[in-house]
């Protein structure tokens, strides 16, 4: 339980300065509006067959976007040591990854919900498929992301160019939730005959999310170890 | 200084002792691996029985299925050994681990330039999506990003145990990333097991499966001789490093 | 209270600490001396779990360090050279944050305290981002001391303050003294570690080459006794 309470307490404290200095936040809404107009740019938003990419654009903009926040996430503990003072504080250190990515996962889903309604307006894009099953594929697809996001942010944290290095890790690892999330989008908001394929792809992402989300949280002292 | 010269007499005819006995087995695997090579090529291009449509260009599918499962021998290699690393916390677990993975990067980019010449021949194309090459193709973006954690600066066992998480935590997700592309390219038809419609298995000739078997082993022959030598170079690094740092701190005092 | 056996640390190839022992009862201030790259620092950070010892026993009040860390967490405060603290919050909100992983009781009204008993009430709602290093400090070790250590580790605390500021502190660490807390002080300061300390450690090439009493903040004795030890043999 004590686990719990200093994790949201962490959690907490993120998410106010967040509140307090909107850095990231402001950065990430920003960066995923560009993406959205560098789409418009490439595939152009008059044609009907741009229509078959935007389950797509929504999961470049969810990934490039998360890891802007992913990167401050860990580095932002680095001014004034402050990382030390977690680590000599009483809590475990996946109270410290569990706090983080409730950060984390929280500001992602704001994002994404200001920016998905904003590509779906800008593409005139006509909703026929399900919402909440599309809500419910968005909330897993960024829960996995985060969640291993946020351990590889603290993972590449150790290294002086973590910016560059982050990517490099948490692309090749994500692969299989990209390609559920992709294909479940896509069959969800424009093809809702073959919805048996996507509740497979779901569960398909589910069980990624539950066994790294375990695995994150067992091996997360070996990362934050000194 | 003369102190020093000879407290490295005194050391050397001990380490002297440990470098003749590997290099007895560095003999013997290096002699292994030569003759068991020329077997495989000798059953790959003599016994092996001439593929009807693609002729001898058939031949590098010995070279490509054997560099792949070596790939991924040394991949979970990587995996046991960093695992014992994270327990037991020695040195030699995270070189074996290291030089493991470097090892399998390799045979990593051996399997992704045959792959295409194995399927300009077989499907008259240059690249397939297909889920085996894309798996390999992530497996090698993995183990890349492995290797640029073991570039970080700091101190080594720091490098050793993020190294070792990472390497676990990619050997993990190899497999669903192989389900995940195979799902996908059976186009949105999810097929656990069994043969997908995207892969052509079966009607494999029982010279050419002989064959394969024998380069099989001859590839894990020459695996443990790379991994033998390479744990062995590394060894002599860091003694090396050691050595160097006893110098250092002699002179300063 | 803190028993050191036999404590070494390797990093890479080199050996930083090379064999401590050491054995510190409860209430006493003790300063830690000795040359740059002594392994001072080191010895502080082993004891606040910010670095794995390579080898060797430390137990505090009986629990051993690897197996209970999170309770003797709970006993110990951490004053390192960086401060610690959120820039961009309040004096107020660093400490109520800090006192809340800490499960302090009370935390907001010991929070005011502490920031009056430094000196710096007038502050209490601006970020930290504006203050001067000083002030800084001070609320850094009011930081260290929200949940009431029994174990005060500081690490040169006295650098870049000011006279007032250097008094302010000496206040508080004397106060927690009296309080019963034991402290550890890696100082360059020697006047003041006479100033405050009741036992001096000299530290050099990470072993313990020298440990006594002062009595009577004797600056002198402390300081012929490093000269003799430090700068005397090379």
């Amino acid at each position: 339980m004590n686990i719990f309470r200093t994790a949201l307490l962490l959690a907490q404290k993120d998410l106010y300065s967040e509140l307090k200095t909107k850095q990231i936040m402001v950065t990430q809404i920003i960066f995923a509006g560009l993406v959205i107009v560098v789409f418009s740019f490439a595939f152009d938003p008059a044609n009907n067959t741009t229509k078959a990419v935007i389950p797509g654009v929504i999961w470049v903009i969810i990934v490039f976007a998360g890891i802007l926040g992913l990167n401050r996430s860990f580095i932002s503990e680095q001014r004034n040591d402050t990382m030390q003072g977690l680590l000599v504080a009483p809590m475990e250190a996946a109270s410290i990854y569990l706090g983080k990515f409730i950060a984390n996962f929280a500001m992602m889903l704001i994002v994404e919900l200001v920016s998905i309604p904003f590509l779906f307006l800008l593409f005139d894009f006509k909703f026929y498929g399900s919402i909440p099953y599309f809500i419910l594929v968005v909330f897993l697809g960024s829960f996995g992301f985060i969640a291993i996001g946020t351990f590889l942010a603290a993972l590449a944290a150790n290294s002086k160019s973590s910016e560059m290095l982050l990517p490099l890790l948490l692309f090749p690892i994500t692969t299989p939730i990209l390609i559920g999330v992709v294909q479940a989008t896509r069959i969800i908001l424009t093809n809702m005959e073959k919805f048996s394929s996507a509740v497979a792809w779901i569960q398909l992402v589910t069980a990624y999310d539950i066994i790294f989300f375990v695995v994150c949280f067992l091996l997360i002292d070996y990362v934050l170890e000194v | 200084m003369s102190m020093n010269l000879e407290r490295e007499k005194a050391v050397l005819p001990g380490s002297q002792l440990t470098v003749k006995k590997s290099l007895d087995i560095s003999k013997i695997l290096f002699g292994a691996t030569v003759i068991s090579m020329l077997v495989a090529l000798y059953f790959i291009f003599i016994f092996a029985a001439e593929e009807v449509t693609m002729g001898a260009a058939q031949k590098i599918f010995y070279f490509h299925v054997s560099s792949a499962w070596l790939a991924f021998m040394s991949f979970f290699v990587t995996f046991v050994f960093s695992i014992l690393f994270l327990i037991k916390r020695k040195r030699i677990f995270d070189t074996y681990a290291y030089i493991s993975a470097e090892i399998g990067v390799v045979f990593t980019v051996i399997v992704l330039t045959t792959g295409p010449i194995w399927a300009k021949s077989s499907w008259n194309t240059w690249w397939v999506w297909e889920p085996r090459l894309i798996t390999t193709l992530i497996l090698f973006f993995i183990y890349i990003a492995y290797i640029m954690i073991r570039q970080m600066d700091g101190v080594w066992d720091k490098k050793a145990r993020l190294a070792a998480v990472f390497g676990i935590i990619g050997f993990a997700d190899v497999p669903i990333v192989f389900f995940a592309i195979r799902w996908w390219q059976t186009k949105f038809h999810p097929i656990v097991f069994g043969e997908g419609p995207s892969q052509k298995g079966g009607g494999i000739e029982g010279t050419m499966l002989v064959a394969l078997f024998v380069s099989l082993a001859a590839f894990t022959i020459l695996y443990s001789y790379l991994l033998h030598k390479g744990v062995s170079f590394e060894k002599m690094k860091i003694k090396v490093e050691r050595y160097k740092e006893k110098l250092r701190e002699d002179l300063e005092n | 209270m803190i028993e050191i056996k036999k404590l070494t640390k390797q990093a890479d190839n080199k050996l930083i600490l090379r064999g401590v022992d050491l054995s510190i009862k409860k209430g006493e201030t003790v300063a830690i001396l000795g040359p740059n790259g002594a392994g001072k620092s080191t010895l502080l950070k082993v004891l606040a779990t910010l670095i794995k010892p390579t080898s060797g026993v430390i137990k505090i009040n009986g629990m051993d360090l690897k197996k209970n860390h999170i309770e003797i967490k709970k006993i110990m405060g951490y004053l390192p050279h960086s401060s610690l603290l959120y820039d961009h919050y309040t004096p107020l909100e660093n400490l109520i944050f800090f006192g809340n992983i800490y499960g302090v009781k009370n935390v907001e009204q010991r929070a005011i305290a502490l920031v009056k008993e430094v000196g710096l009430s007038f502050f209490l709602n601006e970020p930290v981002k504006n203050f001067s290093r000083g002030m800084i400090q001070r609320i850094a070790i009011a930081r260290a001391i929200v949940h009431e250590p029994e174990i005060l580790l500081l690490d040169e605390p006295h650098t870049g303050l000011d006279q007032g500021a250097i008094v302010i502190l000496n206040n508080v660490i004397l106060s927690m003294k009296a309080k019963g807390t034991t402290t550890l002080m890696v100082t360059h300061d020697f006047k003041q570690a006479a100033e405050i300390c009741d036992r001096i450690i000299i530290v050099k090439n990470g072993k313990i080459v020298d440990d006594f009493r002062i009595e009577n903040h004797n600056l002198g004795f402390v300081s012929e006794k490093y000269e003799q030890l430090v700068e005397g043999v090379s």
